[in-house]
């Protein structure tokens, strides 16, 4: 194992955290879209309540990883851009205005009707963003962006619209979303004592998952069409079979604790189910970064910008961890939902 | 519009854009915690009122911040995958340590805004203090990067192959220190004067006001004296930019001919055929006095440059002298607050500075100057750059997408940004309006009864 294969893993676990907590704040504006019933003002504060204090920590997970891809491995995060740029771009839009929307609510209006404006941007921009960025890690997976060269040939179309859109890679933009979505019903049956409130998130979440279930078979289907490395090490490597079986495991123990109401057990399942996925997909890809032009060892830095990134992340590490374990223990530990 | 335009001016709209929210992120929250600070020490219930109002208005300005922060990581990648390919390994560095102290400002800025009453107040306080810690690391990585594209080091160029990479020597590039130090004080000076303005002109209105009197104390307090210095550090900043990047010292103060004892020119109209400034004031030996610290120093002219590697030159003149006027106005403004206010006690002080209406005045109008100074001392620096990305190494022009039809994002953030920029002012001043409407001398009365207790407790 090279360094600049623990930096690609780092990078994978930004984007790991990235999903299991940004992801679920994004899945809060799926469910805020679908407030409904007697309690939707109810689920709705619940939502906002449990999104404010770390949303924007929650995002910076994607900073990280970005800023590291392109430190780490500057040409990969350039063919990346240019490939992908429509869809970054409108994944920022996205970006740009989930989290305004969110602070004019929460800082901005008093009167009801523009709450709910903002509301419905909030819970727009909360569908589209996830549903993007799950379109261009499938474009990535597939293998569509990665050929040498600086996308010249072609005409407009074929190098910068096709290859993200086509239905695998909106399999994996739906599933991204389902995904969200599910996290976020599992993780807000914990952010209440209200056992209605609960049992509304209990619901969500039993949908949700099985809809993981639904659109990941669908993408994994669909993925035949796709190029021979992510194929080949998702269903052919060794380490395929026990993966599968474990994701499988997850996914059904989830479901099993949220329907006998165990919340703990199934935000640990649910995130585990999701994160194996993820490291599924990251794996499957090895040692390619953008296939098929780009690996891990042909887009690394020199070792010593490499070297010191691993210092910069031990470093920032000390100062982060204990911070957000401080910001999570005061408004998610136990006393905080009690 | 040719791509590369669209590109360079999406970049810049969008820097432009961000530059209002990041220097707001670093001064606010030094006025946060100073309010907090004196609820602490004085148990004065409006210190703890301000501070929270000032957090929730800084709340919206840090969400939008953080977004646009994000919308330019990508935007590196997005419209300049030629820079980043190669600069990427060399100064990604300061970039990566940038998102840590991001991370950890968003972190305690949570903690902050939503922890009133969850956590110990001294945790609160230190929470606050975090927040301004970090704020200010961020920009100084940020600021370290675009250091970098002005006066590149830490690596070697061989046959147009980048090699001997060296993070750390990049980082302690010859402009890195005078340009964070510049942006830092730009950042307080303009956070403080913008508020302190603010309360001025509420003042100016409601001048026993106890709430602006003691807000427009804080603003000046971490305002003024930055604005001070600001002058000092713009000289060392001038004379690093006169060693390091002559074209740009040509191109900020209008030197056609390289010459000896230049002089300064104030204002005019460059007239770039004639090789000559039309209208302008000149103050003989100026220029090099100031550069150089010597009236007889050599001034390198644009006349040692080849035509097609000249900045834009009235636009980077204009921008430059623009930047130094606002800042010698907020300069003299803070430096009159202070004579002003000198050897008054803290509640003193509050009173004689509101009630000289002259004062508030020259406040009032100062509110946007920090600003207004920022956007022109940025466009200074980066209109005085081109047409180099990486000044000397590539062009901006080899640095861009390839992608084609790049107006379309240009217009849709720009739409996206102005749509935000009303949006983010209406509530700005919808929250400030709602202040509350305490006169300083019923404020005495009501801090012995009711409040004191309260504050007691908390």
């Amino acid at each position: 194992m090279t360094l600049a294969d623990i930096l690609a893993g780092v990078i994978v676990a930004a984007l790991n955290a990235y999903v299991l907590l940004a992801g679920a704040d994004f899945g809060g504006g799926v469910w805020d879209l679908f407030a409904r019933g007697p309690r939707a003002r109810a689920q709705r504060d619940l939502i906002t309540h449990a999104i404010g204090p770390v949303w924007e920590a929650n995002h910076v997970w994607l900073i990280l990883a970005l800023v590291l891809l392109f430190t780490c491995f500057p040409p990969a995060f350039a063919q990346l851009s240019i490939r992908l740029h429509i869809p970054f771009s409108l994944a920022l839009i996205g970006i740009v205005l989930r989290g305004s929307a969110f602070a004019f609510r929460s800082y901005g209006g008093q009167r009801d009707q523009i709450q709910q404006r903002w509301g419905g941007v909030f819970a727009a921009a909360s569908i589209v963003t996830p549903f993007l960025l799950g379109m261009a890690v499938g474009a990535v997976a597939a293998g569509r962006i990665g050929e040498e060269g600086r996308g010249g040939g072609g005409g407009f179309v074929s190098v910068y619209v096709t290859p993200w859109i086509d239905p695998f890679t909106i399999a994996v933009g739906v599933f991204a979303l389902v995904c969200f979505a599910y996290l976020a019903a599992v993780y807000l049956t914990l952010e209440t004592t209200d056992r209605a409130l609960q049992d509304d998130f209990r619901r969500r979440g039993l949908v949700a998952g099985v809809a993981v279930m639904v659109t990941g078979i669908v993408a994994l289907a669909l993925s035949r069409g796709a190029r021979a490395p992510l194929q080949e090490g998702l269903l052919g490597a060794p380490w395929s079979l026990p993966l599968h079986v474990l994701t499988g495991a997850a996914a059904v123990g989830a479901l099993i604790s949220l329907w006998r109401r165990r919340w703990r057990w199934a935000r640990i399942a649910a995130a585990g189910e999701v994160s194996l996925i993820l490291w599924g997909w990251a794996l499957g890809q090895y040692p390619y970064l953008v296939p098929p032009g780009f690996t891990i060892d042909n887009s690394a830095a020199p070792p010593i910008t490499l070297a010191l990134a691993i210092g910069a992340i031990v470093l920032g590490g000390v100062v982060l961890f204990p911070s957000l374990y401080y910001l999570f223990h005061v408004f998610k530990g136990r006393a905080a939902t009690s | 519009m040719p791509d590369l335009l669209a590109a360079r001016s999406q970049m810049g709209m969008s820097l432009g854009f961000h530059i209002i929210f990041a220097v707001v992120g670093i001064g606010m929250p030094v006025l946060m915690v100073v309010a907090e600070r004196r609820w602490l020490a004085t148990g004065d219930e409006i210190y703890h009122e301000l501070a929270q109002r000032w957090g929730r208005g800084t709340a919206i300005l840090f969400a939008v911040g953080a977004v646009s922060g994000t919308v330019l990581s990508f935007e590196l990648g997005l419209l300049w995958p030629g820079f980043m390919r190669l600069a990427g390994a060399i100064i990604g560095m300061p970039f990566s340590l940038e998102g840590f102290a991001f991370f950890t400002e968003a972190i305690f800025l949570g903690i902050y805004l939503y922890g009133w009453g969850r956590i110990p107040p001294r945790a609160h306080l230190l929470a606050g203090v975090l927040v301004a810690a970090s704020g200010a690391l961020s920009g100084i990585f940020v600021v370290i990067a675009n250091a970098w594209m002005n006066t590149p080091a830490g690596f070697e160029v061989a046959r147009g192959v980048i090699t001997h990479v060296d993070p750390l020597a990049a980082m302690a590039n010859p402009a890195a220190f005078t340009q964070t130090l510049h942006m830092l004080l730009a950042a307080y000076a303009a956070t403080g004067l913008a508020v302190a303005g603010i309360h001025a002109y509420l003042l100016l209105r409601d001048p026993s006001n106890a709430f602006h009197r003691r807000a427009l104390a804080i603003a000046l307090l971490v305002g003024g004296p930055a604005a001070v210095l600001q002058p000092i550090s713009g000289d060392l900043a001038a004379r690093q930019v006169a060693r390091y990047q002559p074209a740009k010292l040509a191109a900020m103060e209008v030197v056609f001919e390289t010459e000896r004892g230049a002089p300064l020119i104030l204002g005019g109209w460059p007239d770039l055929d004639a090789r000559a400034v039309r209208y302008a004031i000149r103050i003989p030996y100026g220029l090099s006095l100031l550069a150089f610290h010597d009236p007889r120093a050599e001034v390198r002219g644009l006349d040692g440059l080849p035509r097609d590697e000249w900045p834009n030159v009235p636009a980077v003149h204009w921008s430059f002298q623009f930047m130094v006027a606002l800042g010698t106005y907020m300069a003299m403004v803070a430096l009159w607050a202070a004579w002003v206010a000198r050897g008054r006690g803290r509640r003193e002080g509050g009173r004689v500075l509101a009630e000289n209406r002259w004062l508030m005045r020259a406040l009032v109008i100062a509110t946007p100057m920090g600003f207004l100074a920022t956007e022109a001392g940025w466009i200074t620096t980066e209109l005085g750059r081109q047409p180099w990305v990486i000044y000397g190494i590539l062009r901006t022009k080899d640095a861009v997408t390839p992608m084609p039809g790049l107006i379309v994002p240009f217009v849709t953030f720009t739409l996206l940004y102005c749509f935000l920029g009303v949006i983010v002012a209406w509530l700005l001043y919808r929250h400030i309006v709602r202040s509350p409407t305490v006169p300083e001398e019923l404020w005495r009365v009501v801090r012995t009864g009711e409040w004191s207790r309260k504050t007691g407790d908390a």
